[in-house]
């Protein structure tokens, strides 16, 4: 048990491995004890970019290293291990913001086609937010038809993807005083892929040799990630999907029904799960799966596809990344429909074990031994109906060897930056005006976004929930999206009780004010761009300065894993919070770019990294940053009540004016 | 909001939106769609549906978008276990109640044409008043803009009893603030508690009972969200500026006594909505965190005699009250007192005896500060019912002081004795008549009193303009006869000063911008023959105010360079406009309804406006309720024009304003008016004659109409005709 006790903090998971370990059945787990982490990738001192090397320039343990020592310690090229490192940091920045741009590539050229028709079963849900995004975007409205709006918005957003010049459009979404930061710094960014090409372009053998640059340049390939490809994927599966709105729900393994055809839904773009859960309904289909002798068919979401489907239908989740071979591993798993990023190539080995078939969906994410079958969005529910035909058939091949865990927790999700302008004051007083005050008067200290992935090399679920409990102990409120928002859904941090029983005083009085919970779930990890919104919000509802920078906020990714993470952090760095890691740290090899990346950043951009591998230190960390700015705004002291006489009423105007 | 606060109030909100369903159903069955509903004489139709929802409600099948609507936003109930986030859908509970509230009192309305006194004060038994008519409206909401009225309280239920009802209404009538009373709990009703208890009722002492039943709480939000209408200058269907605009300028709270319903708490909820927070004295939960209300939401468990004052701190309101060292309480509200028959125990003045008020400087060494004389009889030497002559003679004193201030000080001492509980003040001069009553005088109030607060609130409003005052108060009929015939002399002498004064031989007018904490973009430039279009406020008035206070909303505005004598437009008015308006208005005319009058707060007294047909123009005073010639009752007009803008073809004035020589000269002038009230011909009929015959037509009035020669063009146009008024031959009135 000890073991185990390291590997997971959630018992549904602890009870899987152990269950796998009896069958056989290889994991995440185990593999993490058996292939160790290259010391020398793990801290940025491998440069394998040309074929001189691979180089290490690993800095000496335990002894002094003389000036001669130094400057020989370089690539075959002569590259410094500051450019090695910078460069690694920079091409995995690049890969992030790659992953995030190909779905909202993917995204705008599907709103394309829903606007223009040729998606049947897809409709635009959202008006409200087809408008917004219209006015924001200086698309005419007059008397169009709503499609007629969405044909303009889509090629716009999908020119950002190849835009060689000026600025992207969201960027005016930002606060003012940031864009023309971002102007001065020259790292607003043109374009998408064009940030993303220079980025490899720059890091090719010979090329970009100054740390400082390769590192400010990945800032702009970050920011074409925040305010380019993920912003545009979260907008456009709003305006598509539906804006999310609270919803209760449930997580974990326990979803799973023991008489139900279980198909899991694992990857990250919306669509196919939108048709699934479609399908997923269908009377004629139903009453196949009872045919078969199932009950129904369930219908279960991991990672972050697992969030769309939360956020918008209340579909339960079944687990998040480092679950996702567990599920195989209840052997009741009929199907597991996958499309991109973070599907594990060792599922296919799991599965074999058991009877689920692994479908791979996208020609972008082929897995040997998978069963693929390509989901093509102009015959969308024809292709669900497929997948899920093929799950039922395969319900009467499972086998005796299932054990469902028992554990699953309430949950509610569906916090988007509209959801939470309404919540604070209902459709007549919609603002950020309460959270503005009650940041102000101290009942909440600050706000802070713990988002990202599960990594293996640290007790799955266990960093999230220190630092989230931590935080909001201290009067955090904690915004999460991603895998982070499933450990704490999984903790029972997402219901409104939970504000009584683990948060600090103030903090609690709010959100029964309100009625949320402590934790707030705002999505998947494409949609950390909706904290940048609410950060946006909050300097534009006045009171606690006038960037982002400026407000009492941190950002966290306790047990990442993905080059996105990276992209994240950075793109959160560049809008001004400050964003610790933990884990391990790519450039923790060499001091200088670490020190660029920690203190150097904060003087450039007000945001700056942190590394800290202990989640309770990592919260003390954002705590004090989100103190600090208290102090900046003056708000670290209580504040006298204002009583208006006629003369102040009076001079409001002036103030307004 | 707590969960058990939004449960509540959202449970509440269904049983009043349910509630109103019905009844409309059963009036829809009885009357039909086409029946016109409302609340009578005011605009805005029901207030708070036209305001947030935009939607007019004139006829009763109007309401059915309305209910849908309320059905619409009103939310689930809220879950026990792991509810969803309730504030929100509470909030918006809150607004269905309101627009539900209004349809169930306009049906009330419908069913029960009397059910309300529909008027300023309880009649006969009759204590509910329903809402305030646009006359209440106007006349008091011009008190929420000069700061006499710095909000309301509004109560809900009853006080464990009469005598603690009757403590917390006069406590918030000390610190000037209307009380709107609504429901009743175990039976009883705060307002009932305070006829029991003896204490008048009704809006002259801002005691407003407007009715029996929780609905009537609406007419309370109506009010405010009126106010936003009509001196905010926001329009329909801009929820956001409403509530906005009440949160930020309408200081007013919810008092709710006694057991709090589901309906009270739907109810609070859409108080909540406007920034208006609940103090309640039973132990109800609590909502301390702030963000749609300026402090807490809701404050629980408060003790009967700090309601008051946790009330006023929760709201954030600053009262500063007069320390007035006399033994009755002093307040604005007790100015609308009334003191009848049985009740008198001393009268003054009114022509049964003689009474004159005269303020009158002296030099520094005749003067010793603070003391009040009285010679004759004070009021322990008469029985009750007795009668006296009376003079009040205040002497002032002070570097400052100039004989042009002396009226101004004289003007307030009508207010001032008001102010004063249990004693009334009627007139002013040597037509001024005073009753003290009974219970006054067995609290210990004397007439040397009177010496005693003129001297506190003078010396606190008007200390920057003389440095001593003493107060001799005459009770002898020789003495007063003979203070009578020097105070006539000094009126005199007074009126044909102010009289010769012109625009042309002053440089400096005066601006007002003592709206602009309800009318944000408005600026009223005074000059001696352009008094102010609220009629409180004339040069002489403003110059002082500005003397008083240099920072204040009176600042001198040297008119500067001529830009159109005629129409009355100079270039230092205009930049100071332009600056004073934040740049909403960059010029406007003094002397034109025609050409860019100037711009119009809510608070005028007469509005005037082009009659083309008639090539001339009508004035009507917001007294006067019914139809006008132009098409529109004073309430739609003063819609039209209020909030600070210039609208070509219709100008706020003043009722004095009206036989000023410059009025409307751009225009042609009086000659011009060939409409107004019958009850207006009467009131400024001496001064009009006068001033009719300086232009040569001295039956000018006899050819102005009024209403009954007709309500239309078409009905005066024949009248006029056959009077020959001079309108008619002038030049065309639209170029």
């Amino acid at each position: 048990m000890a073991e185990e006790k390291k590997q997971s903090i959630d018992q549904a998971t602890i009870e899987m491995i152990e269950k796998a370990a009896k069958d056989g059945a290889l994991t995440v787990f185990q593999r993490a004890e058996t292939t160790r982490a290259c010391p020398i990738g793990a801290e940025g001192s491998c440069c394998s970019i040309c074929a001189m090397g691979p180089c290490r320039v690993m800095s000496p343990r335990g002894k002094e290293e003389t000036a001669e020592d130094r400057r020989r310690r370089v690539g075959v090229c002569g590259a410094t291990p500051e450019t090695i490192s910078a460069r690694m940091f920079l091409r995995k920045i690049a890969a992030g913001t790659a992953s995030h741009g190909d779905h909202g590539r993917t995204m705008a050229k599907f709103f394309l086609a829903v606007a223009k028709g040729e998606a049947p079963g897809y409709s635009i849900k959202d008006e409200q937010k087809l408008l917004q995004l219209a006015l924001d975007l200086g698309v005419a409205i007059g008397e169009r038809r709503n499609e007629e709006i969405a044909i303009d918005i889509a090629k716009l957003l999908l020119a950002e993807f190849g835009k060689q010049e000026g600025e992207l459009l969201f960027l005016k979404r930002a606060p003012l005083k940031r864009q023309q930061l971002w102007r001065e710094l020259g790292v607003a960014p043109r374009g998408i892929d064009i940030e993303v090409a220079e980025a490899m372009h720059r890091t090719h053998m010979g090329t970009d040799q100054e740390y400082h640059d390769l590192l400010d340049f990945g800032v702009k390939v970050a920011l074409a990630d925040g305010w380019g490809g993920s912003m545009i994927a979260t907008e456009i599966q709003d305006v598509i999907f539906g804006t999310p709105a609270p919803l209760l729900s449930q997580i974990n393994l326990g979803v799973l029904k023991e008489d139900e055809v279980n198909v899991i839904i694992h990857g990250h773009e919306p669509q196919l799960a939108e048709m699934m859960a479609v399908a997923a309904k269908d009377p004629e289909l139903i009453k196949y799966a009872k045919a078969k002798g199932a009950k129904g068919i369930n219908l279960a979401g991991m990672c972050c596809t697992a969030n769309e489907m939360l956020m918008r239908h209340g579909v339960p989740i079944a687990g998040n990344f480092l679950q996702q071979e567990l599920a195989v591993v209840t052997g009741a798993v009929e199907a597991m429909v996958v499309d991109v990023q973070c599907i594990m190539q060792g599922l296919v080995d799991t599965a074999n074990c058991y009877h689920t078939k692994i479908i791979t969906t996208d020609p972008r994410a082929k897995i040997q031994g998978a069963t693929h079958m390509e989901f093509e969005e102009h015959h969308a529910l024809e292709s669900a109906k497929r997948i899920l035909k093929l799950a039922i058939d395969n319900f009467v091949n499972r086998g005796k060897n299932v054990r469902i865990p028992k554990q699953k927790t309430d949950m509610i999700a569906g916090f988007s930056h509209e959801t939470i302008n309404y919540l604070m004051g209902g459709m007549f007083r919609a603002s950020y005006r309460p959270l503005n005050d009650n940041i102000i008067n101290g009942r909440i200290r600050g706000v802070a976004g713990v988002v990202g992935c599960n990594n293996p090399r640290t007790p799955h679920d266990a960093g999230n929930m220190d630092m989230v409990k931590e935080l909001i102990k201290n009067d955090v409120l904690v915004l999460q999206t991603g895998c982070m928002a499933m450990a704490s859904g999984k903790a029972g941090l997402m219901v409104p009780e939970a504000a009584a029983k683990y948060a600090g005083a103030g903090l609690a009085s709010v959100c029964e004010a309100v009625g949320i919970p402590p934790v707030l779930h705002m999505g998947a990890c494409i949609d950390n761009t909706r904290i940048l919104i609410a950060a946006t919000a909050m300097v534009k509802d006045g009171g606690l300065g006038d960037d982002i920078s400026d407000l009492p906020v941190a950002g966290a990714a306790p047990e990442w894993m993905s080059e996105k993470a990276l992209a994240i952090g950075q793109y959160f760095v560049g809008s001004g919070v400050f964003t610790v890691f933990g884990v391990n740290w790519p450039t923790s090899g060499n001091k200088e770019v670490s020190d660029y990346l920690f203190k150097e950043f904060e003087e450039k951009l007000g945001g700056m990294w942190a590394f800290e591998p202990d989640p309770i230190k990592a919260a003390h960390l954002m705590i004090a940053h989100i103190d600090k700015k208290r102090k900046a705004l003056g708000i670290d002291k209580a504040r006298e009540r204002v009583l208006y006489d006629m003369a102040m009423r009076r001079d409001l105007g002036k103030v307004e004016a | 909001m707590s969960k058990i606060i939004a449960s509540a109030a959202i449970r509440g909100a269904h049983k009043i939106v349910n509630d109103a369903r019905q009844k409309w159903q059963q009036a829809m069955d009885k009357y039909g769609a086409n029946e016109p509903i409302g609340f009578p004489n005011t605009a805005y139709y029901l207030p708070i549906i036209y305001g947030i929802l935009g939607t007019p409600v004139a006829k009763l099948g109007d309401a059915e978008q309305v209910l849908k609507k309320c059905q619409a936003i009103l939310p689930p109930m809220v879950k026990e276990i792991h509810p969803l986030p309730y504030l929100a859908p509470a909030l918006d509970a809150g607004m269905a109640t309101l627009f539900a509230e209004e349809i169930i009192e306009a049906i009330r309305y419908l069913e029960q044409p009397n059910f309300y006194t529909k008027q300023e004060n309880t009649v006969g038994g009759n204590i509910w008043l329903g809402a305030a008519d646009d006359i209440i409206l106007r006349k008091r909401g011009i008190e929420f803009v000069d700061g006499t009225a710095p909000g309301f309280a509004a109560v809900l239920g009853a006080a464990p009893s009469a005598e603690i009802a009757a403590r917390i209404a006069q406590e918030l009538q000390q610190k000037n603030l209307y009380v709107f009373m609504s429901a009743e709990y175990n039976g009883k009703r705060f307002s009932e508690q305070l006829l029991e208890a003896g204490v008048q009722i009704g809006w002259p002492t801002r005691l407003v009972s407007f009715g029996p039943d929780v609905s009537a709480t609406v007419f309370a939000l109506g009010f405010a969200i009126r106010a936003s209408f009509s001196f905010g200058g926001i329009g329909p269907g801009e929820y956001r500026k409403h509530l906005i605009y009440n949160k930020d300028r309408i200081f007013a709270f919810a008092l709710p006594l006694g057991y709090v319903t589901d309906e009270w708490y739907a109810n609070a909820a859409g108080a909540i909505n406007f920034g208006f927070p609940v103090i309640a004295d039973t132990p109800i939960p609590e909502v301390l965190p702030t963000g749609i209300c300026t402090y807490e939401h809701v404050v629980s468990n408060i003790p009967h005699d700090q309601m008051v004052a946790k009330a006023v701190e929760v709201r954030g309101l600053k009262v500063s009250l007069a320390e007035v060292p006399i033994p009755v309480a002093f307040g604005a509200a007790f100015e609308g007192e009334r003191i009848r028959g049985e009740d008198i125990y001393l009268e003054c003045g009114g022509g049964r005896t003689q009474m004159v008020e005269w303020v009158t400087s002296k030099r520094m060494d005749e003067i010793e500060d603070g003391k009040v004389e009285v010679i004759g009889p004070e009021i322990t030497d008469v029985t009750a019912g007795s009668r006296l002559p009376l003079a009040i003679v205040v002497e002032v004193a002070g570097r400052e002081m100039q004989d042009d201030y002396e009226p101004i000080l004289e003007r307030q001492i009508h207010h001032l004795i008001n102010y004063a509980q249990g004693v009334m003040h009627i007139g002013q001069r040597d037509i001024a008549w005073l009753r003290v009553g009974k219970q006054a005088v067995a609290k210990g109030f004397r007439l040397s009193h009177i010496g005693t607060l003129l001297h506190a609130k003078l010396h606190q409003d008007f200390g920057r303009i003389f440095d001593k005052m003493q107060v001799k108060l005459y009770t002898e009929g020789d003495k007063v006869a003979e203070m009578v015939e020097k105070a006539r002399a000094a009126y005199g002498v007074r009126d044909a000063r102010i009289e010769g004064m012109t625009d042309e031989t002053t440089d400096m007018y005066y601006s007002c911008t003592l709206c602009q904490s309800f009318a944000p973009g408005h600026v009223c430039v005074i000059s001696p023959e352009r008094t102010g279009l609220c009629g409180s406020y004339n040069w002489m008035d403003c110059k002082a105010a500005s003397e008083i206070n240099p920072t204040g909303p009176n600042q001198p505005v040297a008119k500067g360079e001529v830009i159109d004598a005629h129409l009355g437009q100079w270039k230092g008015v205009n930049e100071f406009v332009t600056k004073a308006s934040r740049g909403k208005i960059d010029h406007y005319n003094f002397y034109s309804v025609v050409n860019d009058p100037m711009t119009t707060c809510g608070c005028c007294e007469c509005i005037a406006a082009i009659l083309p047909l008639c090539n001339g123009i009508m004035t009507v005073n917001r007294e006067y309720t019914e139809q006008t010639p132009s098409g529109m009752k004073f309430t739609t007009l003063a819609g039209t024009i209020g909030g600070g803008i210039s609208t070509p073809g219709f100008v706020g004035h003043g009722k004095y304003n009206i036989t000023q020589r410059k009025f409307l000269l751009g225009d042609g002038g009086l000659l011009r008016i060939v409409w107004m009230p019958k009850m207006l011909k009467e009131e400024i009929g001496d001064r009009f004659k006068a001033r009719a015959e300086e232009l040569g037509v001295p039956n000018l009035l006899d050819m102005v109409a009024d209403e009954t020669v007709g309500v239309s063009e078409e009905e005066i146009l024949p009248f006029l005709q056959e009077k020959g008024h001079p309108a008619l031959t002038m030049d065309a009135i639209i170029g």
